[in-house]
């Protein structure tokens, strides 16, 4: 009675969450990903609900009152039951396995997506606890807005200027750790245009909840609009300006930079590396 | 003089803190103010405090490790509170620097101060008994340990008057936890509890892995080892391995911290992704030290309660070997997306698959153990059928977790928190309340009440699944870890879901006090007088309830797996077992206050150090080695019980154990 009031409100629960997030992806990656969640879980299904009913049906029915159940005290060894009983999990195993070998390989973060096609590069700096997105071809920065043109690869280099962070857009698949002193790579794509909310997922500190963006995903055309608008507005990010950005303060609406100075985001990410003060004693 | 400290170091302003250690406060003076007007001081001096029985030290152990079961249970239920309260525009309660510090909290408590006494308190108490051996291998060590535990423990409930407690999350990541980014002292009250309390750890598993390799009764050879002490001994031979690794870790941060090195940080050529590996080298093996002897558990009572023997022993020996072994192979799927690439990625994976399969062959011999028996349903069982049918869904999407595409979008998700909720709860926490109700009668005399066990199994085994099934959607949906509030307004049914799934475990842990009070009240009733209550298969359940001092009047012979088993087979009924023999005087261990008196420096040495007070660091050092000195040089460790008295004693309970 309760095993099926449990599974109705499961798959309710499970129906809600079909309209948003990892479940409702937007992106070839997020598909392919979600793709792996359904198999995976269908395969694993398939031994898991049989244990749990043998597991309630054994209980039940060799129960110590139950007169017709045959008790079989020394019962202990049957060589036939342990091939079955290593093999079933060995094979569920196998399988998954296979998927998990071909999986890391086609959705290698790093690996770009569509050949055929120009992806666009962005630069993602995390800051604390703002992220900013830097269009490194356009000149052109963003703060806590990523626009993107449906239907294009991107391209993405990750590094941070504090702490670790971790750049996720659920709808759009994978996310990758935004750490400093290195350079992270993503490989994603939007294939129609929409608003998906993007976080950090990997704790960074008292602002972290806020750290959130919206990425649009706009028509090409809106796109090109959209950059040509912003090299209209908005000032310029220098090591200067950037300095005054990197100071930390709790994310508060969206800001554009109509210029960018050229090696920001490589002198960002290899900064505390250069930025050295001299051994003591010289 | 006092270093960092000063009246500013206690939150006046912050209400909740206050009345929260207030009457944490009140309680404490309470029970104190009890205890010296009932003159109780030298009984619990002399039975408990300088105790080194194994039995007593594996009680103490547990009851530790049930108060902080509160203590963290209460931060969960901060925590879930503030989460059906913030949504949208709404901030809830408690401002980030505050619940930054609620996680760190109850991660650091429930892992490292609830789930390791509950687990090492069981072994504790059961391993000796099983091994039908009369202590551990070092009884003094053993109460060090102890109280190197409890020293860990009060200083991190320091933390919540004195100062702050670590805003990193449980294993302060750094470079969140390097001076740069958390200046406080918080991240040094973690790591000087954590060093205090994993020696501890690691000196215990030491002396419980000494235990078991070289204490056994005569005739126990490997192969006639209950599986119990099977899975006890892959737990300490991952704590003797793994544990160093912590201690390595942690002191590296503390150079980092206190020495102005860079083992860690941004600068300098430090490297975060190192602390990350090496912290995951020892938490991976750290999560199957916890589930080991919980399966082990479930082991004995499946067994005991079907009436048979554990289906394909040999099977469930070698699957925890293997997975003793893979423990350590897998640390990385814990960070998938730091950027490894797809063949690294792809071999943990993989690994971490492999697990399932020794896991998996597990939950069948269970299954097949139950096959034919004549299962009596008490509260163990109960237990463990609930743990049967959770833990196997844990399994699933901890295995999901491990394809590394998936964990692309599952991991910090509140998926995670589920999943690993769903093995912690209902595995370690459903082991060990099993292990509890089931060896209890063993510890005291008497069996808890049966009925109220029931109630407090399905509050957990409900409120598990009302709390953390929601989670599960909500990571899929898109909710992250560690978040003090969130905008989207679709998520807060299913918080508040879970806040009442939490208030059900919270019944069910005030019912557990309810349970203890109404089955001491009663213990008459209950008074177990054959040392068998569950008509049992392994030693322990040959002594008397409680057993005394020695454990075996006279060492048990032992020829097959379950021996006591085979004892009552060939013997007939447990009073037909009287044998004529001859005892021998035995000698125990003599009490000690060794434990308690550097545990006590231990505390000094740590809030010194965590405060900069370096006098008191000094001093507390000086104590801790002129301690360790007078013990080393202590003329009488033992004292002598004569054979009449051994005699007298077994004529008193009537019955003969051992001899064969």
């Amino acid at each position: 009675m309760w095993l099926r009031a449990l599974s109705m409100t499961s798959a309710a629960l499970l129906m809600a969450s079909c309209n948003e997030g990892v479940l409702d992806p937007h992106g070839p990656v997020g598909k392919a990903e979600r793709v792996i969640l359904y198999d995976s879980t269908a395969i694993m299904l398939a031994v898991i609900i049989p244990v749990i009913v043998l597991t309630l049906a054994f209980a039940w029915w060799f129960r110590a009152r139950n007169s017709q159940a045959r008790y079989r005290p020394d019962w202990e060894f049957s060589g036939r039951i342990e091939m079955i009983v290593w093999s079933i999990p060995a094979l569920v195993i196998l399988f998954l396995g296979g998927i998990a070998w071909t999986g890391s390989h086609d959705l290698d973060p790093r690996v770009a997506l569509e050949e055929s096609k120009t992806p666009l590069d962005i630069e993602v700096i995390s800051l604390d606890w703002r992220w900013l997105f830097i269009y490194p071809h356009e000149g052109i920065a963003s703060l806590n807005r990523l626009v993107v043109p449906a239907g294009v690869p991107l391209r993405f280099r990750l590094t941070s200027t504090t702490v670790m962070n971790s750049f996720f857009v659920p709808q759009l698949g994978s996310q990758i750790y935004a750490m400093p002193n290195m350079v992270t790579r993503l490989n994603l794509e939007a294939d129609q245009p929409g608003t998906f909310e993007g976080l950090s997922a990997q704790f960074s500190g008292d602002g972290f909840s806020d750290m959130r963006f919206d990425l649009v995903s706009t028509a090409t055309e809106a796109f090109k609009d959209w950059v040509n608008a912003t090299k209209t507005q908005g000032g310029v990010l220098d090591a200067r300006t950037f300095e005054e950005l990197a100071k930390p303060a709790k994310a508060d609406g969206a800001q554009t930079y109509a210029e960018v100075s050229e090696g920001l985001f490589d002198s960002i990410s290899i900064r505390s590396m250069a930025a050295v003060s001299p051994p003591r004693g010289q | 003089m006092f270093g960092r400290l000063s009246w500013a170091a206690i939150p006046f302003d912050q209400p909740v803190v206050m009345i929260a250690s207030g009457t944490v406060g009140f309680v404490i003076f309470c029970v104190l103010a009890l205890v010296t007007v009932k003159g109780w001081w030298p009984c619990i001096w002399r039975e408990w405090i300088t105790s080194v029985d194994h039995k007593r030290i594996g009680v103490m152990y547990i009851f530790l490790a049930l108060l902080m079961l509160v203590r963290g249970f209460s931060d969960a239920m901060l925590m879930r509170s503030q989460l059906a309260l913030a949504a949208g525009q709404a901030q809830g309660y408690l401002p980030p620097e505050h619940y930054d510090q609620i996680f760190s909290a109850h991660g650091t408590i429930m892992i490292f101060f609830v789930a390791m006494p509950f687990v090492i308190g069981l072994m504790n108490f059961v391993l000796p008994l099983q091994l039908g051996v009369r202590d551990v291998a070092f009884p003094v060590l053993n109460s060090v340990s102890f109280w190197l535990s409890a020293a860990g423990v009060l200083l991190v409930n320091v933390s919540l008057v004195v100062g702050e407690f670590a805003r990193t999350g449980w294993l302060a990541y750094p470079p969140l936890s390097e001076v740069a980014y958390s200046p406080g002292v918080g991240v040094d009250y973690y790591l000087w509890s954590l060093q205090i309390s994993g020696l501890g750890t690691l000196l215990s598993g030491i002396n419980l892995l000494t235990t078991i390799l070289k204490l056994r009764a005569p005739g126990m050879g490997y192969r006639r080892m209950p599986i119990f002490c099977w899975t006890a001994l892959a737990s300490n031979l991952l704590i003797v391995a793994s544990f160093p690794i912590l201690t390595a870790t942690f002191a590296m941060l503390l150079l980092d911290r206190y020495c102005g090195f860079h083992f860690f940080t941004n600068e300098l050529g430090g490297n975060p992704m190192m602390y990350i590996n090496l912290i995951w080298c020892w938490g991976h093996p750290e999560v199957y030290i916890l589930i080991l002897p919980a399966f082990g558990v479930f082991s004995e009572v499946v067994a005991t309660f079907s009436g048979k023997p554990l289906f394909g022993r040999r099977s469930m020996v070698m699957a925890t070997m293997v997975i003793c072994v893979l423990s350590f192979l897998v640390w990385l799927h814990h960070f998938f997306t730091m950027g490894a690439g797809a063949d690294v990625n792809a071999f943990f994976g993989i690994a971490t698959m492999i697990i399932a399969v020794p896991t998996g062959v597990k939950i069948f011999n269970w299954l097949f153990t139950l096959y034919g028996g004549r299962i009596r349903f008490t509260v163990p069982v109960y237990w463990t059928i609930g743990f049967m049918v959770t833990f196997v869904i844990g399994g699933m999407t901890g295995v999901l977790m491990a394809i590394p595409p998936a964990d692309f979008v599952l991991h910090n998700s509140l998926f995670l928190i589920a999943h690993f909720h769903n093995v912690a709860i209902g595995g370690v926490v459903f082991g060990v309340m099993a292990g509890i109700s089931y060896w209890f009668p063993k510890a005291f005399g008497f069996t808890l009440n049966e009925r109220l066990g029931k109630v407090v199994f399905w509050c957990w085994f409900f409120g598990f699944y009302l709390a953390f099934m929601p989670l599960y959607v909500l990571g899929l949906m898109g909710a992250t870890r560690r978040m003090q509030h969130y905008s989207n307004m679709h998520w807060q049914p299913l918080m508040l879901v879970a806040l009442v799934g939490a208030l059900l475990i919270l019944f069910g842990i005030a019912l557990t006090v309810v349970q203890f009070a109404v089955s001491i009240r009663r213990r008459e009733l209950n008074r177990d007088v054959t040392g068998d209550p569950w008509n049992g298969r392994t030693l322990e359940w040959s002594t008397p309830s409680p057993p005394p001092a020695w454990n075996f009047s006279l060492p048990p012979q032992v020829d097959r797996p379950d021996a006591f088993w085979a004892m009552k087979q060939q013997q007939g009924t447990v009073q037909d077992r009287n044998v004529k023999q001859t005892y021998e005087t035995i000698q125990v261990p003599r009490n000690n206050p060794t434990g308690f008196y550097i545990a006590f420096f231990a505390v000094l040495l740590g809030f010194s150090l965590i405060w900069r007070i370096w006098w008191g660091a000094g001093l507390g050092l000086l104590g801790v080695i002129v301690v360790c000195l007078m013990q080393a040089w202590r003329t009488d460790g033992e004292i002598e019980v004569p054979a009449e008295k051994v005699a007298a004693f077994e004529r008193l309970h009537g019955l003969k154990e051992g001899a064969v």
